[in-house]
């Protein structure tokens, strides 16, 4: 297996409303595994769009996707589906956790939908991130119950419960105060150094992207960095 | 696909908005239980009006009638062959009530497969004599066997018993008459026939039919008494009743009966046109306002479910994005309006069992009907198979639209929306 773990070739993809305007043009990169990388750019400048396609989870582009050498686009969505929920971990802006399960489950969940260990098994991996977090004491709580920094915390944990070969983030601290955002980051950077963790985050915080290891600046939906 | 996960996230969703989903339920539950309820109500109703009919109606029945022969002479005649005859004045004759070659008649019929029973009959005006006064009646002689298996006889029976019938010169006679006349079991009642034989029986029973026309009228005594009173031989038979295997063959059989016995007939069909039309109409309302509440109830769910689906838009967007597929989601909010629908239609069907059960017990008393006590309730299995599978079949389709909706919902939108 080759160091690259996403790969891009020749991205292109279109807005259609109100008028057909090229968001992304052209795009090729690639990620090395264990990187970790900064999107950065203005707003509109197609950063979240790049990594939406990238999430597998938009399908409406031209170019080719691979993940791990594995060509994704033209994939079913049941075969995307089962990519996302095996390979791609994700971070949102807002926490996006299930309020109706507590946060051990929704650690849980993304590893009950690969059945790739038993239950027992998941729950205990589920129960060490949490604590790799500082969050054991809080897996048995609801949701609402926590603060957005903690939120942000269990939102990384399920990110991280099937081994994903990459993590994506959309604005992780977005929404998070100064000392939320330096956890959320510190946490990041933990990833990356001790467990060798690929990780592509989208900001718009320059001192965030400052301190990963590879920034890709973005402008018109071009690469120029 | 994991269908523990997949119901374990339904059974979630379904807690969080609890309310809600009992009222749903409850919306099903009810539309089973009023379903079921109706059509055992509607039907133990019907059961018990067509058990009147067929009880006094044979499926078919062969005899006699007084009328002008139906080949007038002149139209047998070759002269007049391509004429219009007119004929005026045509009497009716009597060609005897009794049917003619009736023993062979009713050893062919019993031999027919496609007949149950066959229960020869006799019936004659008489009068019966109370002391100075005549009152004129009917005495049908019965063969007490067929006529108990074809009729139920004995569910009319009062007072005695109908195995008494077998004894030589008894009689059971219609309460009516047992009142105009001030008789009781054990009596002796004279007879007078149409030809003036003069005959005592004795009463051993009184029978209550529920129609007082009847009830004044009619006695019942067994063939054989009845042909000795008439003074006939055993061969005389006036009436021939049937019960078929299959009802609806009635009108069938009764036309090649005609032909091939050159008798008289008519069919259960024929005799009661009106009733079977009342049955198929009660019938077709019980299952119209059944189903017409279930489909309400589908729509309760529909609403639920698409409430369901905007409130849940988050969830659903993350499951999407952790690796759920559209078919997961689907089948998640499939599962959400099954567990609605098992969960209501077992109430429902429980619901209607005790409605029913309550309605068996109320107290239903009417002079036409000796034997029946309460409200007639049909338990039969079949609507509870019928309620419970359309309260599944509504469900379903009430869910469907919501869970497609919710598979093609567009994860990034709901995302980059926030």
């Amino acid at each position: 297996m080759s160091d690259i773990v996403l790969e891009t070739k020749g991205l292109t993809k279109y807005f259609y409303e109100p008028t057909k305007f090229k968001v992304l043009d052209n795009i090729t990169m690639s990620v090395n595994h264990g990187e970790f990388v900064s999107i950065v750019g203005k707003s509109g400048c197609g950063k979240s769009t790049l990594l939406y396609l990238l999430s597998t989870m938009d399908t409406d582009y031209e170019g080719e996707i691979l993940i791990h050498e594995e060509l994704v686009t033209g994939q079913s969505d049941n075969d995307l589906a089962r990519i996302r929920n095996g390979k791609i971990g994700f971070v949102f802006q807002f926490h996006y956790l299930l309020s109706e399960y507590n946060v051990l489950k929704n650690v849980m969940l993304p590893g009950l939908k690969l059945q790739q260990y038993s239950e027992a098994e998941i729950e205990h991996r589920a129960m060490e991130h949490l604590k790799t977090l500082g969050m054991e004491d809080q897996a048995l709580k609801m949701p609402n119950q926590l603060s957005g920094g903690q939120k942000q915390r269990v939102a990384i944990a399920r990110a991280l419960i099937n081994n994903p070969l990459i993590i994506m983030g959309d604005e992780p601290t977005g929404n998070l105060d100064k000392r939320n955002s330096d956890l959320v980051f510190d946490i990041f950077k933990e990833l990356t150094q001790e467990y060798n963790q690929t990780l592509l985050v989208v900001t718009h915080d320059p001192d965030f992207a400052a301190r990963t290891n590879r920034i890709i600046t973005m402008e018109d939906g071009k690469i120029i960095v | 696909m994991n269908y523990r996960l997949i119901l374990n996230i339904a059974v979630h969703l379904l807690r969080a908005r609890l309310k809600q989903t009992i009222v749903a339920a409850a919306g099903v539950t009810f539309g089973i239980a009023m379903f079921i309820t109706l059509l055992g109500f509607m039907n133990g109703l019907n059961d018990l009006l067509d058990g009147l009919m067929l009880n006094r109606t044979p499926h078919v029945r062969l005899y006699n009638e007084i009328k002008p022969v139906e080949n007038q002479p002149v139209n047998l005649s070759e002269k007049y062959k391509n004429a219009t005859n007119f004929i005026t004045s045509i009497k009716p004759k009597d060609r005897g009530k009794a049917i003619y070659n009736s023993k062979t008649i009713i050893k062919v019929l019993k031999e027919d497969k496609r007949i149950v029973d066959v229960a020869p009959k006799v019936s004659t005006p008489v009068f019966f004599n109370s002391g100075t006064i005549e009152i004129s009646g009917i005495i049908n002689g019965i063969s007490v066997t067929a006529e108990e298996e074809l009729f139920k006889f004995s569910d009319y029976i009062t007072d005695g018993n109908i195995a008494d019938l077998e004894q030589n010169n008894s009689i059971i006679i219609g309460s009516g008459l047992a009142k105009k006349m001030m008789l009781e079991r054990g009596d002796i009642i004279k007879v007078t026939t149409p030809k003036g034989n003069l005959a005592s029986l004795k009463i051993v029973g009184i029978s209550q039919i529920g129609i007082a026309e009847i009830d004044d009228v009619m006695s019942t005594t067994s063939l054989s008494t009845s042909q000795k009173i008439l003074g006939e031989s055993t061969n005389y038979i006036t009436d021939i009743q049937l019960k078929l295997h299959d009802i609806s063959l009635a009108p069938q059989l009764a036309k090649e009966f005609s032909t091939q016995f050159g008798v008289d007939t008519i069919d259960y069909q024929t005799a009661n046109s009106q009733f079977e039309t009342g049955s198929t109409v009660r019938s077709i309302i019980s299952y119209a306002v059944g189903i017409v509440l279930l489909i309400v109830a589908g729509f309760g769910i529909y609403n639920i479910l698409n409430m369901m689906i905007y409130e849940k838009m988050d969830s659903i967007a993350i499951l999407k994005a952790t690796g759920f597929s559209g078919n997961d989601v689907k089948w998640i909010f499939l599962s959400l309006s099954m567990i609605i629908g098992i969960a209501g239609g077992i109430l429902g069907l429980i619901f209607g069992l005790l409605f029913s059960g309550i309605i068996d017990t109320i107290p239903f008393e009417t002079a036409s009907l000796p034997t029946i006590k309460t409200y007639p309730i049909n338990y039969n299995m079949l609507y509870y198979i019928i309620g419970i599978t359309f309260a599944l079949v509504t469900t379903v389709i009430a869910g469907l639209l919501p869970a497609l909706k919710a598979s093609k919902i567009d994860p990034v939108e709901i995302i980059r929306g926030k």
